[in-house]
This record gives structure tokens, sequence and C-alpha cells, in this order.
């Protein structure tokens, strides 16, 4: 009977208009299909590193504040069309971006690299182990050139409109075939099916995926940042809203300072995040 | 409104429009084909065979199209026994996998058309050929089929126009038709309105082409 | 199987509020359609041509255009063209629209389109003697409609507006994008978090096809009562 309450209820309550809400309500919208940066549940609720965060940096700046989910795929336009007020969705500052929203400072970096299946040939490339596109080095070249050759003419899957489709697209790793994602899950899944022959992601949505499935996901090749790669992962705030930035730049220099960042970084990723 | 872009956006969206037209033709063709056997198996006396075929169309026409691409695409990828088997070969490929979820879907609605086509057709005409000494067969394939096709031809019309606009949802599994190219496109400017009032415009352009060459073919076929 | 258990640790009660997600939506997309429609119906039928053109570029353009695109354009557009409607009144505060209303409105605009064209079909099989004897034997115009066109044009467009319901229906599986958890997005959801696609998304045709299936059942008697008397 219990159960049979909390669905009426539950339809009930989203049937019900909103007007004009309260200015010290702030939403913040994520994916929740991002692991380990934001995800769901069995019983429905939001998760990960970024909506705890999300959690503590509300309680620094004293609001109150509603997580509420957005296909990735719409969430600048969601944002700008003031559906919520922030984003705290793993999205990475770069300067295609700012030129429709605002970023505060970073709050965590993440590197990029490629997977494939265990077994591929691609497997366990000789390169260096990580390069930064900002400035590359002969070295560095060396190391896109091999990525090149590696996967001349294959199919790598990455998330629809992300950092990742952009170096792609740049043409950095020479002529592959790109294809474009709603999700992470879904590049994920087609990784593991064989549909594709490499992924391009954040390093931790492999390992974290090669964890929980139990699937032969390996990295391969080297960890990318810099360039496309943008300046860390920040929050998104629209244009003009130069309150809430300040808000939220100084709620992360006080999470900074106080370890809150680290600790749940650690928590989800293994490692510290932060930055 | 941001006039240029809707502009500069039209030649990429209108390439695109060539893949969502070659999708289409591809599920109408091989959907023509499972309409017809499956609206032959329907009008058949055999009680099991009559009810697979209506079991069939039932779950396609009862679905959300959504639903079935999903499963066919992400689904069947699942099952390590497809995976090792030949059919792999085509499964792996999003195209073909858009092509047979839609194919599916138009052949249960086309099944229905055509039935009831067969249904209504006069059985005096029936009567006229056997009188004539006609053979069943022949009946069959030279009278009754081009007559339940001329007679479906409105009700196949908006079958068409109503798979174009479903093959739009190929762009969830992968593919860049005109859908998965305008958000593409939006993905990359954040100007969803623009870029959707064009593709928008797009569908709309060739959903009055194809209802106006199915006016024609109406016209010409017509038993007046 | 346990991935359907109720409570925190399975779908099942996520999917079952999901269900009841999808038939609030559809019902209310019906009724804003049948509003769209009781609008649209009588400019298609007026004898002034311009009235005429308003209707018809409405079921032409939503009749012609994905359904994907028609509610993305809504879910982008809508709380915009609100807000600009509100501000000619003075009004310029942000108004929030839930979910709930802009993913019912989305799927209720195209859900009119099919109406409109339901009733006007309907309308105009009606014997047009009957509005003459009706003037002859002096029944006022409301009257008239209420009492003699109403109940004959709800009978007619009793099958085709079953129709029109499945089309409702499964367009709410599109609505996904406005985050409203109906079926699909909860079958999205759990097929990702769960990693077993084939499971959720199989589920998720069930449940659709029992709510074809009661559905005709419900539409089935209706029309038996409104054949009484024939």
């Amino acid at each position: 009977m219990n159960i049979f309450k909390k669905t009426i209820l539950t339809v009930l309550a989203s049937l019900f208009l909103v007007v004009n809400t309260n200015a010290d309500n702030i939403k913040i919208g994520t994916e929740g299909a991002y692991p380990p940066w934001n995800s769901k549940d069995a019983a429905g609720n939001l998760i990960g590193f970024e909506v705890e965060l999300a959690n503590e940096l509300c309680k620094i700046m004293k609001h109150n504040c509603t997580i509420v989910e957005q296909d990735w795929d719409g969430m600048i336009p969601a944002l700008v069309s003031r559906k919520f007020d922030a984003i705290m969705a793993g999205m990475s500052i770069t300067d295609e971006r700012k030129k429709t929203i605002n970023f505060s400072q970073g709050y965590a970096d993440e590197v990029a690299s490629l997977a494939v299946m265990k077994g591929s040939k691609n497997e366990g490339l000789k390169t260096l182990s990580a390069i930064n596109l900002t400035d590359i080095s002969a070295d560095e070249q060396a190391t896109l050139d091999t990525l090149a050759k590696a996967f001349k003419g294959k199919t790598i899957g990455v998330q629809t409109a992300t950092i990742h489709q952009n170096f792609l697209d740049s043409g950095l790793m020479g002529k592959v075939k790109v294809r474009t994602y709603k999700t992470q899950d879904e590049v994920n899944l087609d990784l593991a099916a064989g549909r594709i022959d490499a992924a391009l992601a954040a390093a931790v949505a492999f390992t974290d995926y090669a964890e929980k499935s139990g699937k032969a996901v390996v990295l391969t090749g080297p960890t990318f940042a810099g360039g496309d790669f943008g300046n860390g992962v920040g929050v998104g705030i629209r244009k003009g809203d130069s309150k809430l930035l300040n808000d939220f730049n100084a709620a992360i220099d006080k999470a900074r300072d106080e370890g809150i960042i680290s600790r749940l970084a650690i928590k989800h990723f293994g490692f510290d995040a932060s930055m | 409104m941001d006039l240029e872009l809707m502009i500069s956006s039209l030649p990429k969206l209108l390439s695109a429009a060539i893949v969502t037209l070659k999708l289409l033709s591809a599920s109408l063709f091989f959907g023509l084909f499972i309409g017809l056997l499956f609206a032959i198996l329907r009008i058949s006396k055999n009680v099991l065979i009559n009810k697979f075929a209506y079991v069939y169309s039932y779950v396609f026409r009862g679905t959300p199209l959504l639903v079935q691409i999903f499963i066919i695409y992400f689904g069947l990828a699942q099952i390590e026994y497809l995976r090792t088997s030949f059919l792999w070969t085509i499964l792996k490929e999003p195209y073909w996998c858009a092509i047979i979820a839609f194919a599916l879907n138009t052949g249960a609605y086309t099944s229905e058309i055509l039935r009831s086509a067969f249904q209504t057709i006069k059985p005096g005409i029936i009567e006229a050929g056997k009188s004539l000494g006609i053979s069943n067969k022949i009946i069959f394939y030279k009278i009754q089929i081009p007559v339940a096709i001329r007679q479906s031809l409105p009700a196949y019309g908006n079958e068409i126009i109503l798979m174009m606009k479903g093959t739009s949802l190929a762009s969830t599994v992968t593919l860049m038709d005109l859908t998965g190219v305008a958000k593409y496109i939006i993905s990359t400017t954040f100007k969803p309105i623009e870029v959707f009032i064009v593709a928008g415009g797009i569908y709309l352009f060739m959903t009055f082409i194809i209802h106006n060459v199915i006016k024609y073919l109406e016209k010409k076929y017509s038993f007046q | 199987m346990e991935l359907l258990n109720f409570g925190d640790n399975g779908w099942g009660d996520e999917l079952a509020i999901a269900t009841l997600m999808t038939i609030a939506v559809s019902i209310t997309a019906m009724i804003i359609g049948f509003a769209f429609a009781a609008i649209f119906t009588p400019l298609k039928l007026s004898k002034k041509k311009y009235l005429n053109l308003i209707s018809n570029f409405y079921t032409t353009v939503i009749r012609g255009v994905p359904e994907l695109l028609v509610i993305y354009l809504f879910f982008f557009g809508g709380s915009g063209a609100i807000m600009y409607v509100a501000s000619i009144f003075g009004y310029n505060d942000y108004i929030e629209i839930n979910a709930f209303i802009t993913g019912s409105f989305s799927i209720g605009i195209i859900s009119g389109a099919y109406s409109t064209e339901v009733f006007r079909g309907a309308l105009q099989s009606i014997d047009k003697g009957q509005f003459e004897a009706s003037k002859v034997l002096g029944i006022s115009k409301f009257g008239q409609f209420y009492k003699i066109i109403l109940p004959q044009m709800l009978r007619l467009a009793i099958p085709n507006l079953s129709n029109v319901w499945q089309i409702t229906l499964k367009d709410t599986s599109l609505i996904s994008v406005t985050g409203l958890v109906e079926i699909m997005r909860q079958s999205y959801i759990a097929a990702g978090s769960t990693r077993d696609p084939l499971f959720f998304y199989s589920w998720a045709a069930v449940l659709y096809l029992m709510l074809t299936y009661l559905s005709m059942k419900f539409i089935n008697k209706l029309e038996i009562r409104y054949k009484r008397g024939y």
C-alpha cells in the first residue's frame, strides 16, 4: 500500500505547475548518465561525484538547491533558456562553450584516454604515457603519428558534443571514422559489443565501466590534456548571472581549502582529481 | 533569430536529407514485401498462420518505434550468441539495424492496409475472372494484388509520410540523418530553434512532394 | 527478475510510476489536443478563406514534421514564447513551466492536428439535410449543435479517435528530452544503470502493449455505448 501511495504522490507532485521560482532556490542541471561523475541508482536517485559536490557547494553558499536531469545534447540550450541555473555535468571548460556560457573556476580535472577491448591489435600501444596538446613537442607529435597510423580508417566512438569529439574532428589523430552517441553508457555498450574499434572519453569513465560490468575494456595509448581537452571541469553558468558565478567561485575555493573536493574525488574516482 | 546560421546550415542539412531519403526508400522497399507477405498470411484460413500474422502486426503497431529500434540496436547486441553468428555482420551496422526496425514497423502497418484492401475487393471482379477461365493463381497475381494496391494507395501514402517522420529516430542510433545532423549543428552552435526550423522546413517540403506524387498516382490509376 | 523488485534495489516501483506517468501525459495530451481541435475544426469548415488557411497550416505543418522536432522546438522555444506573450501583458519575471506541462503540451499539439482532421471528416459526413431540418423546426443554433450534431459527430469520430489515441500514447515515448520520467526514459535510465538494455526495453514494449490492449478494450465499450439507438 505504501508504494501505491508513493506512486500516486509522485505523479501528483509532478503535475504541479510552478510559476516564478524563489530567487534563493537554484537549480543545477546534470546528466545522470556519466559515472562516476554523475549517474542514477536503482531507487531513481541521482548519485556520483558531482551530485555530492553540488550539495556541499550549496551548503557553503547557503542556497536551496535542486538537482535536475537533462540530456547531454540539450544541456547548454537548456541552461540558456533558463530550465536551470547551473550545469555540473562533467563539462570541461572550453573556448567554444565560453562563447555561449560562463564557467566557474575548475573543480576537477579529467584526463582523457582511448580504450579498446582486450585482445585488440591496438591494446598496449607503445606511446608516451601522457601528452599535452597545448604545446605539441616533437615526442608528442610522434605519439600522435603512432595513433594516427594505428587507428587509420577505424571507427571510434565518442559522446556527442564533447571535447573528445572535438579532438577527433580536429584531425590531430589522422583520418578516423567518428561515431557519436547520446550518452557515454551507449559508447561503452557498443565498445563491448564490438560495433566500434575504440572509444575516447575520460579515462575514469572506462575504468569505472570495466570494473562494474566485468567487461574487458582496457585503456591504450597516452592520456590527453590541454588543447581541445580544455582546462578542467567547471560549473556552467548563464552569461550575465555574475552573482551566481561569484558565489560558485567562492564556494569552490572554500570546498577546496577544506579538502571536501579531494575527499569526494578519492571516494568516486579512486584518486585525487580535484583542482 | 540567427539568419546567418540558418542559411549556413542549409547545405549540410540538405545533404543529410539524402541519408533520410535513403533510409526511407530502403525501409519502404523491404516493408512492402513484409507487408504483402503478412497480408496474405492474414487472409489465410489456417488459424495458426492467421494468428501468427495478427500477433506480428499487433505487437509492432502497439509499441512505439523508438522501443523497437532500441531493442534491435542495443538489445540484440547484448546476446553473445548473435554476436558470434553471421547475423552480426548485419546487426553490427547501425544503418541496417535502423532499416530492419523501420521495415518491420512499416511492414506491420502495410499488412493491415493491404489486408483491408483485399477484403474490400468486390467478389464480382474475381468471379468475372473465373468465368473468363483465368486460373486462380493468375487471378490472384494479376487481378487481386494490383486492385488491392490501387485501393490502398491513399492509406499507403499516409504510411509513407509517417515512415519518413519515423526515420528521424535513426539519429538515436548514431546515424547522421537530417535530424542527426540538425542535432550535431545544435551541439556546436547551441541554437536549437533556428536549426530545427530549417530542418523542419526540409521535412515539410519532402512531405509535400510525397503527398503530391501519391495524389498524382491515385488519379492516374483511378478506375473512372 | 530481481531487477524488477519494488523498493530501493529494484526497478519495479520506478517502472510502475513511469507507467502511470505515461497514462497521465497521454490523457492530458489528448484533452489538450481536443481543445486545439475545438479551435481549428470550425476554422477548417469556415467559409472564410484565410481562416481555412490558418487551420490548414497548423495541421499540415504538425503532421508533416517529425514528432521529435516538434517536441524539441516546443521544449526550447515554448517557455520563451510564453514569456514573450507575458511580457506584452507587462509581466517580466521568469515563468517556469514544469516538465509535465511541457511534455503534455508538445504531444497535445501533435494530437490536436490529428483530432482536427478526424472531427472535420466526421462533421462533413453528417447529412446536410439535418441542418436544414433543424432550422425548419426552429431549433436554435446552439441546440442544433449540442443536441443533433455533436452526438452524431462523436459516434462517427470514435473509431478514428481511437487511432489518434494510439498515436498519442506512443508519441509520449519521445518526450524524454523534456526530462519527464515516463516508461521510455525510465527504461533508458535502468538500461544504462544495469547495462541490460534487452531486458528493460523488452519490458517497455510489454508495458506499452498492455496499455494499448487495455485502452482498445475500453474504447470498444465506448463505441458500443454510442451505437445505441441505431
